[in-house]
């Protein structure tokens, strides 16, 4: 017997089609009293989106890439066995639902459900608690914070429980920057009570009274679910202590990645230009509109009730000395199974990538974790850890939690190319080293995927790097050069084939590349010619590389494969 | 300005207020400026300083339908300078601009958090993902219809 029908109804969701798949089944089971239809979060399982998750009386079964259609009714209706998803022993086996384990299982905006899932207990809990003993659990816990630099938590609370204030603001950092990265987009849609729920014992433990949620422009799920959330918290008095209410507020962010940094949120949210400035003062001394500011990361919050689930001790059983408890990874790129995955500390990155990814081994050339602030780790080294200075002794950080996987066929010199564009569009200005430094590093990468690059131009990148680093004031400035530095330290080769023999061995950089047209394999169909948007290819199926563009259309359109990338000036073999 | 009214004439209100104008406008014009700074009771400069300073905020009108091309790191692998070329050259406009009929405005943006779709775009804030050229090509003619229904 089917109780209830969830789509997973996530951004990601409703972009693969499951909102399509939800009206389907409202139109279709309109007389089905007997059977619910429920929208939730993300299981963080996307490559199966759109997903649907049908609920009876023995249990959940769930069915992947589910279309609008009769055949797919009357599958999910008939519990069609055959039809379901089976979910790999791979990730299964490796993967440790803490911090996600509702995500996706209720009803996102329904307070109800989350209370009944043991949702705002450890609140209560910790309501009977002092202070001290909240943020001495925290500390014991373990926990670090998730946002990227990995500050001990209940050491960040306590600076701020200690103050003395009769206004104490506590900011959720909800940004998301990197770009590439959608863990916290997936909590907020998912289980945006869990996050508020670890903000207000934060507050209890700090003495806080006035709570923000920073969120991207670019999330307005997100902000609508954690909106609806905050105001059940209203209706329920959920945020009132000893007759004291404590205020939660989601403020939207304007698209400015270097908003992330804490000062240059403060001042954001305080209705200025988001520039970063000196600390100290810090936050915690000196933060909105001079109050006592401390910020921690959605991921961190999130975990916060879990602490309390289980008590900090047990909490930091998992995970390995310095790194405890679990982190989440938005895998992308060049893998089979695109997600969010929730997996202990210390697994190693080719657990993540090759079994619980998919990724095809030989296939990989790195993965990019840390997005512009960090850098890219080589295949070969893979079987590091996954923990904070494991990451670090090989030059790249734990981040977010952005996991992208570069397949062989990627060029390592222009991914350190576009990080390098991003950081110089998003450098505030302030500091002449973040401002120009990063963008005379731009401009010689350029020079080198456009085959203009010397040898010069490689020591000039290692030697401005550290420079940069050095000589600017916030984070951003201090890590951009970092997936340039990265690259040159393992991918050295591919550099140097751009400077000395013009050549892009991933062929992927436009200005070393032809476009070669094997009349051999050609079945002189004509579509190529037709689509070429620039006219390059001539009636007797002849590229003129002159006029082209490099556009690709030409190969995406042949039916034979009969074009292809070449090196350029290797068109006449 | 109407529609800033529910507004507490706080400064930390200031970018809520721009948002709030460009949700029903589409973007910020002079005028706007003028109201916004006569309503919180700040100089206009520092309030194109600070609109400046954000991404988010545009100072011409955009498009009716309003592309944005997914430029994060994820999408970037997947070829959105490819995605992006195919739009260039299908509506004949660059980042930032707009249709001369007024109908599409394309900008590139880093991350819609839909990247194991990538790449993606996103059409007045709909995601559409895994694209290749026929599929984005396909959905941009199903708009251009749209427009002329
Ligand atoms: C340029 C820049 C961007 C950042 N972006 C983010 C972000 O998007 N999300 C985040 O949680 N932290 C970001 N951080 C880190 C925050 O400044 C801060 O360290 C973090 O939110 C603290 O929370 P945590 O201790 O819980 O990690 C960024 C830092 C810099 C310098
Ligand atoms: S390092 Fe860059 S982003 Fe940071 S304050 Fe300096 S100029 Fe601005
Ligand atoms: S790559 Fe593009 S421009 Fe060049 S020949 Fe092919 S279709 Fe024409
Ligand atoms: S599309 Fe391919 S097969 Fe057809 S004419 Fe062009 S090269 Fe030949
Ligand atoms: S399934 Fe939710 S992030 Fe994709
Ligand atoms: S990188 Fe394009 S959606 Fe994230």
């Amino acid at each position: 017997m089917i109780e209830r029908i969830k789509v997973g109804m996530a951004s990601c969701g409703i972009a693969a089609g499951a909102d399509e798949v939800k009206d389907f089944l409202d139109q279709k089971l309109k007389d089905r009293e007997d059977i619910e239809i429920l929208e939730v979060g993300c299981i963080g399982h996307c490559y199966a989106e759109p997903l649907v998750e049908v609920e009876t009386e023995s249990g959940s079964v769930f069915f992947e890439n589910v279309e609008p259609t009769e055949e797919y009714l009357d599958k999910i209706l008939e519990i069609d066995k055959e039809s379901t998803m089976s979910f790999r022993d791979e990730r299964t086996g490796r993967e440790h639902l803490k911090v996600t384990k509702l995500a996706g299982r209720i009803d996102p905006v329904s307070l109800q459900e989350y209370i009944e899932n043991g949702g705002y207990e450890s609140l209560k809990k910790v309501a009977k608690m002092s202070p001290d003993k909240i943020v001495e659990e925290v500390k014991t816990s373990g926990l670090r914070g998730r946002g990227g630099g990995g500050f001990p938590t209940g050491l960040k609370w306590s600076f701020l429980a200690s103050k003395e204030a009769d206004k104490k603001i506590l900011i959720c950092n909800a940004d998301e920057g990197d770009p590439g990265a959608f863990m916290d987009r997936s909590m907020m849609e998912s289980v945006p009570h869990q996050v508020i729920e670890g903000m207000l014992i934060a507050a209890l433990a700090t003495g806080s009274n006035e709570l923000f949620i920073y969120a991207r422009a670019e999330y307005p799920l997100a902000v609508k679910n954690m909106n609806i959330a905050i105001e059940q918290v209203y209706d329920s008095d959920i945020n009132v202590f000893d007759g004291e209410t404590i205020d939660v507020t989601v403020k939207e962010g304007a698209g400015a990645f270097v908003c992330g940094e804490e000062t240059a949120m403060i001042h954001s949210l305080e209705g200025n230009r988001g520039n970063p400035r000196y600390r100290p003062p810090y936050p915690t001394d000196e933060g909105y509109k001079g109050h006592p500011t401390l910020i921690n990361n959605v991921e961190t919050f999130a975990n916060v009730p879990i602490i309390f689930e289980e008590g900090g001790e047990k909490y930091a059983e998992l995970g390995t000395e310095n790194s405890k408890g679990t982190k989440l990874f938005a895998l992308a790129g060049d893998l089979k199974y695109a997600g969010l995955v929730e997996v202990p500390m210390g697994l190693t990155i080719g657990e993540v990538v090759y079994d619980m990814g998919g990724a095809e081994r030989g296939e990989v050339k790195a993965v990019q974790i840390g997005g512009p602030s960090g850098g890219c780790i080589p295949a070969k080294h893979f079987d590091v850890p996954i923990d904070y200075d494991s990451l670090e002794s090989l030059g790249a950080i734990m981040g977010s939690g952005g996991l992208i996987v570069i397949g062989s066929g990627r060029c390592m010199v222009e991914t350190a190319r576009y990080f390098l564009e991003f950081t110089t569009k998003e450098s505030c200005g302030k500091c002449t080293f973040c401002r120009i430094g990063t963008k005379r590093m731009l401009e010689t990468l350029e020079r080198i995927t456009s085959g203009e690059g010397t040898l010069e131009d490689i020591d000039f990148l290692e030697d401005l790097g550290p420079k940069v680093i050095d000589a600017s004031l916030c984070g951003l400035g201090q890590t951009a050069p970092n997936p340039v530095l990265s690259t040159l330290r393992y991918f050295k080769d591919e550099y140097l084939a751009h400077v000395e023999d013009k050549h892009c061995p991933a062929l992927q950089c436009n200005d070393l590349v032809d476009i070669y047209l094997d009349q051999e394999i050609c079945i002189e169909c004509g579509q190529c010619i037709k689509n070429c948007p620039v006219d390059a290819i001539s009636d007797d199926f002849v590229v003129d590389n002159e006029t082209c563009t490099r556009c690709n259309t030409c190969i995406e359109v042949c039916p034979v494969d009969a074009i292809s990338r070449v090196k350029r000036g290797d068109t006449n073999e | 300005m109407e529609v800033i009214k529910s507004l507490e004439k706080d400064r930390s209100n200031l970018i809520k207020a721009i948002q709030m104008v460009q949700e029903e406008y589409g973007y910020i014009s002079d005028k706007s400026i003028e109201n916004i700074s006569e309503y919180f009771g700040i100089p206009t400069v520092e309030v194109e300083g600070v609109l400046s300073f954000y991404a988010q905020f545009k100072r011409t009108a955009p498009g009716e339908y309003k592309i944005a091309v997914c430029d994060g790191t994820a999408c970037h692998i997947k070829g959105s300078s490819r995605v992006k070329n195919w739009l260039v050259e299908d509506l004949g406009i660059d980042d930032g601009e707009t249709t001369e009929d007024g109908l599409f405005s394309m900008e590139t943006v880093a991350c819609l958090g839909c990247c194991s779709l990538a790449p993606v775009v996103s059409i007045n804030g709909k995601v559409y993902g895994k694209l290749d050229r026929e599929k984005l090509l396909k959905i941009i003619d199903d708009y251009r219809n749209r427009g002329e229904n």
